[in-house]
């Protein structure tokens, strides 16, 4: 018999210490591997999220990461908004006048153009309004670009595509400015289909549903962004519900004046009548300027007293610099003291052991087994259980993740394949075993090591 | 009348081993000027309990290095030996068997035997260990654990074990302490049976009238060994 077989042989002789003591280390392991899974899909998925086919957002002065999180992940509240005409200074060429010729009401100086559209050549500007819920899913009001002109995936190259229907329109024969598109998810759980009827509740989910209702004419094919999640309505006709109207304000302090908020008359769903420039308001926009304009722009508007750019990917990073891969490495620090203790658990099972043992080594001693075999045998008992338990600590972790993409695919858009690995920290986990295994086994194999012989036969 | 040192197997010359006593000082348990084994030659040591039987047999396997002295086995001086060379020379060319059998309780009998021929260098052959068992009338008990063999069957394993490896000496350590006294007899037989049929040369010792007349050098450890003989006076 080898050393190995012979180190097999009195691990199944003490089957139960051993099965315990593999267990608490696979316990170790497949938590070690859960927290490595879980962070490398969180990073994953705030990455691909955050390359969004837009470099900038532009919003109302105040927390760039809630900005983010409000535009991107629908997450969070609408602090401010910006006016509408603000939102034109972005149009690229004659975009400024077009849209004010489209729209109509008050605004400065009309016939010139946006004043950063000479940045904007070849780019795009696209406005949002948010505040709004259907349901339990974000409300985003905005124009037919967001999904003719954005892209998603991994590398932002596939076009937005429709299991059902089609994009809304901005002005249609059939529902006027009330057309709605929405994400694969609100359309699996509220049951919709081309035709139902949206309401939008103002404000929070639990608020009060506007009166009139959009249509829904699209479905989105599921992207794995959070755009799976969101209900997103003709801007046009988002502002002709009661309470979007922006009221006007005090230029000084800033405040509403009182009784401004009325919006236009409309005459039935089909009305032509649209809600002026100067009583619009948008909480975000996004821009994609021309050639490496972004970064000027950034700090351009960074400067300016009402309004601030930022960059979802520079925020994301940020996100993950911060939060992220610090917890992570709290959360590895942690799981790494359980593996600890495993191993010690292995250290005092074995240690204990060798009382009972004495009489075993002494023979073999005598059989011819030198001090290094025994120490080896030893070794190898310790290195055997903390390898198995991991192998099995690293299976469960893994069998665990494909298991949860029922949950986890819809709303981070990654789907965790069997026994991939999502982070490459993974690599360390067998030599941090045999390490660690070896560490185990080096107190009880120096005890079997100064076993007298003669003494124990 | 013992061999001349140059064609002896095993050859003692000036062999002596202290303990420290307790309350300091050392004690003499072996001073023995001369010894020797023939080859293929069984040999009994007789002497009490407490004699230094089985240390004596603990220095000649190397188990315990002597204080002085000379053991040379085939001619090659042991003393000089390291542990671990000493280690070595045990696996390869001793044999040995317990008074209390010692076989490990993890281990079937064959595995047992197995082990025998584990520590040294050379190819580990399944199919001597099976023979030797067959020879042993063990051919049904080849998977049983130690405990579920009876105390006549373990001792039988261990001589197995002991000649697994082929050794040229096979020392015995009252192999039948621990036999009742119907198998005793038995047990002589098949350990001098199997001595001969391999060629092993065999130091058994033992206090039993019994045992030392089946053999034909029976040899006083009084006479032997200095340190008992000072030891009464």
């Amino acid at each position: 018999m080898n050393l190995l077989s012979i180190a097999l042989r009195n691990l199944r002789y003490r089957k139960l210490a051993s099965f315990l003591t593999a267990l608490s280390m696979a316990l170790g392991v497949a938590l070690v591997v859960l927290v490595l899974t879980i962070s490398g899909v969180i990073e994953k998925s705030l990455e691909k999220t955050s390359n969004v086919g837009y470099n900038l957002i532009v919003g109302a002065k105040g927390s760039p990461l809630q900005l983010v999180f409000n535009t991107v992940f629908f997450l969070s509240q609408p602090v401010e908004n910006v006016p509408y005409a603000y939102y034109m200074e972005y149009l690229p060429a004659d975009g400024r006048q077009k849209e004010y010729q489209r729209i109509g009401g008050e605004l400065k100086e009309p016939e010139r153009s946006g004043l950063y559209s000479f940045l904007m050549q070849g780019g795009f500007a696209i406005p949002l309004c948010m505040g709004d819920y259907v349901d339990e899913f974000r409300c985003v009001a905005t124009t037919p670009d967001y999904f003719g002109l954005l892209k998603h995936g991994d590398l932002n190259d596939q076009d937005y595509r429709f299991s059902q229907g089609r994009n809304f329109v901005d002005y249609s024969e059939e529902n006027g400015f009330f057309e709605a598109v929405v994400g694969s998810q609100v359309a699996d759980r509220l049951g919709l289909k081309p035709g139902s009827e949206i309401f939008a509740s103002h404000g929070a989910e639990s608020g009060q549903a506007h009166g009139q209702g959009f249509v829904v004419v699209g479905i989105l094919e599921p992207t794995g962004s959070p755009n799976d999640r969101g209900a997103f309505v003709n801007i046009e006709g988002f502002y002709l519900l009661e309470g979007h109207v922006a009221p006007e304000r005090d230029e000084e302090s800033g405040l509403e004046k009182r009784g401004t908020a009325q919006g236009p008359q409309r005459q039935g769903v089909l009305s032509k009548v649209r809600l002026p420039v100067e009583k619009r308001e948008v909480t975000a926009i996004l821009l994609k300027p021309n050639g490496f304009a972004a970064m000027s722009m950034e700090k351009q508007i960074n400067k300016t007293k009402f309004a601030q750019a930022v960059s979802p990917i520079g925020q994301i990073e940020g996100l993950l610099g911060v939060f992220v891969r610090p917890l992570r490495w709290a959360l590895l620090g942690l799981t790494s003291l359980v593996v600890i203790v495993s191993a010690i658990s292995i250290l005092v099972s074995i240690y204990n052991s060798m009382n009972d043992r004495k009489k075993d080594i002494a023979v073999m001693r005598a059989l011819g087994a030198s001090r290094d075999h025994i120490t080896a045998i030893i070794l190898l008992e310790s290195l055997l259980i903390a390898l198995a338990g991991g192998l099995v600590g690293w299976l469960v972790g893994h069998a665990l993740g494909p298991l949860s993409n029922a949950w986890t695919m819809p709303t981070t858009g990654v789907k965790i394949d069997w026994f991939a690995v999502q982070s490459r920290w993974e690599l360390w986990i067998v030599p941090g075993l045999v390490f660690l295994g070896t560490m185990a086994g080096a107190i009880p194999a120096m005890a079997a090591y100064r076993t007298p012989v003669a003494r124990n036969l | 009348m013992s061999q001349s040192q140059d064609c002896a197997l095993l050859s003692i010359c000036d062999l002596k081993k202290f303990y420290d006593q307790p309350g300091g000082g050392k004690l003499t348990i072996l001073d023995v000027p001369e010894f020797q084994i023939a080859r293929g030659e069984q040999v009994v040591l007789r002497g009490e309990s407490g004699s230094g039987k089985t240390t004596l047999l603990h220095v000649i396997s190397g188990i315990v290095p002597a204080d002085s002295g000379s053991i040379r086995l085939e001619g090659v001086e042991l003393m000089r030996f390291s542990e671990a060379k000493r280690d070595r020379i045990r696996a390869a060319k001793m044999g040995y068997v317990f008074q209390t059998f010692n076989l490990l309780p993890a281990f079937t009998a064959l595995e047992n035997v197995r082990l025998g021929m584990s520590f040294a260098r050379g190819k580990l052959d399944i199919e001597r260990a099976k023979d030797l068992l067959n020879r042993v009338g063990l051919h049904d008990r080849m998977h049983y654990l130690p405990g579920q063999l009876s105390v006549g069957q373990q001792q039988r394993v261990a001589v197995a074990r002991a000649l697994v490896n082929r050794p040229i000496l096979l020392l015995a350590d009252e192999p039948t302490a621990n036999v009742d006294p119907a198998n005793q007899e038995r047990m002589i037989e098949l350990i001098a049976k199997q001595c001969q049929e391999e060629s092993v040369a065999l130091l058994l010792v033992t206090h039993s009238d019994a045992v030392a007349s089946r053999f034909s050098r029976v040899e006083q450890l009084s006479k032997i060994n200095r340190a008992l003989q000072t030891a009464s006076v």
